[in-house]
């Protein structure tokens, strides 16, 4: 088996890698505000400090054993060999963070950004769970995302795992790439999402017994348009350390990282807008937010990979499929994603990464590597999670009582509201 | 119906791996991988449905 090789940083590389890597909390802030706004009034705190716990947790549970299974490129690991090849499966890194010195080497930064983007991981599930998921259970799903699903995953994306390995073993371009975390961070933390929006079941009066699903808008658009902008920081901090840490682009190649990530989130707002212009007469704010949120999550696996024009045109893909999935979702299939954290960060991270083998100037297999790591997303990563959570919740119920729920998760869990001056609360949506 | 389709998904993912480890030709390889593809969207597709029933019965 082939060693992927370590990137080298100099010391001016490693201060540009922790500049961005100082920029990542940002993704996660402007998550927590999408995720905020696009629940209700009654929920607000209840969602903030959900985001405020998880990001905690996964923190805590990465630093005991997360980092343990994922590894990185060069480090210790299971090998288990499969017709004369070597299948690098789990890394064999001891727990809470020793043998790894915490002096500036690539090991160390990509253990500090996978510290907060494990936590981005845990704050998509609690969009698709909003109104409704109990804040303890919430802490315990994310443990176990943080502790099992992900670090697996990411070990074999960036810690030199078999998907990374599959160009130097079997031919198939440079293996499975993704720079930014399109799969290992988006698309594993959007099938998470889409199990708990499955286990939790849709918020009362979402659907009417003839399966019509009633519209709940979000309560507060400013607060969802706020996180877009915020987020977009911190996916060029995320984008940027990735490819440099993960995919070993130069720190002065981060210029194309931040050009396509920019211009992806630019065209997929702007495709979401005309869009839901065409469709609905207006352009809808929630559905924009969703589009802009796409492109970033879209442009993640091939920012430092593809030229600008492609980005946008990733971007603009994205930017339609997630509208069309959010419908799909809630009216078809009935499931009650309140953020639209499936349509966003599943489908679009899928897209992204689908995309780099179709059109990134990689040599030939490239395709085909790329989907491998999809039909590991699809067949491995979502029965794991899904199985994780339907098991925690077989122990734990997850789902807040109707009371809870009719009270709303602030008054419920809390004991106060967001916004005690302001709510009234009303009993729209219950079932009549 | 819902084992059925999470079972299908972990099959589809068996024999794309399996078609990695196990031939050498591109194409064959290609094809195997593929087919993978396509029993893990039945396997999604069953699970699907069955989450579909199970909030029809909810509701």
């Amino acid at each position: 088996m082939m060693a992927l090789p370590v990137p080298a940083l100099s010391e001016a590389g490693t201060a540009v890698c922790i500049l961005f890597i100082l920029l990542v909390p940002l993704a996660g802030a402007g998550l927590a505000l999408i995720n905020t706004g696009l629940g209700r009034s009654r929920s607000a705190a209840h969602s903030m400090l959900a985001s405020l716990c998880v990001v905690a947790v996964a923190a805590l549970v990465y630093f005991a054993c997360g980092f343990a299974w994922q590894g990185y490129l060069g480090r210790p690991a299971h090998v288990l060999t499969l017709a004369g090849k070597g299948w690098n499966w789990l890394a064999a890194e001891p727990l809470f963070f020793r043998g790894l010195k915490l002096d500036g080497s690539p090991a160390s930064l990509a253990a500090w950004l996978q510290l907060l983007s494990v936590g981005l991981a845990a704050l998509i599930p609690l969009g698709s769970g909003a109104d409704r998921w109990r804040l303890p259970a919430s802490c315990a799903s994310t443990a176990l995302l943080a502790g099992i699903t992900y670090p697996l995953f990411a070990h074999w994306v960036w810690g030199g795992g078999w998907l990374a390995q599959l160009g130097a073993n079997y031919g198939l371009g440079h293996g499975f790439v993704d720079a930014g975390g399109g799969s290992s961070i988006q698309a594993v933390g959007g099938l998470t999402a889409l199990a708990i929006a499955w286990i939790l079941g849709p918020r009362l009066g979402k659907y009417s017994r003839d399966g019509i699903p009633a519209a709940i808008p979000g309560h507060n658009a400013v607060l969802v348009l706020l996180g877009c902008v915020v987020a977009l920081v911190g996916w060029l901090g995320l984008n940027s350390a990735g490819a440099i840490l993960f995919t070993g682009a130069a720190p002065t190649g981060t210029v194309l990282v931040g050009v396509n990530t920019v211009l992806s989130a630019a065209v997929a707002a702007l495709a979401a807008a005309m869009i839901t212009q065409i469709r609905f007469g207006k352009p809808d704010a929630s559905l924009v937010a969703n589009g802009w949120v796409g492109g970033l999550v879209a442009s993640s696996a091939a920012c430092a990979s593809v030229t600008p024009a492609t980005a946008a045109f990733i971007g603009l893909v994205a930017g339609a499929l997630v509208i069309f999935a959010v419908e799909l979702l809630e009216v078809r299939l009935a499931v009650d994603d309140p953020s639209g954290a499936v349509s966003v960060h599943a489908v679009a991270g899928i897209w992204g990464v689908l995309a780099l083998g179709f059109f990134a100037r990689f040599p030939s297999g490239q395709w085909l590597a790329q989907l491998i790591g999809v039909a590991t997303l699809l067949g491995f990563v979502l029965p794991l999670t899904y199985g994780l959570n339907w098991l925690l919740n077989r122990f734990y119920p997850q789902r807040a009582p109707m009371e809870g729920e009719r009270l709303g998760m602030d008054v419920h869990e809390l004991g106060a509201t967001a916004y005690p001056e302001f709510v009234i609360h009303t009993e729209e949506f219950i079932p009549r | 119906m819902k084992l059925a389709g999470f079972l299908l998904l972990l099959a589809g993912w068996a024999i794309v791996i399996f078609a990695v480890a196990l031939l050498a030709s591109g194409p064959q390889r290609a094809c195997f991988v593929l087919a993978g593809i396509g029993v893990e969207a039945l396997g999604l597709v069953l699970a699907v449905r069955s989450h579909l029933v199970l909030s029809e019965d909810r509701g």
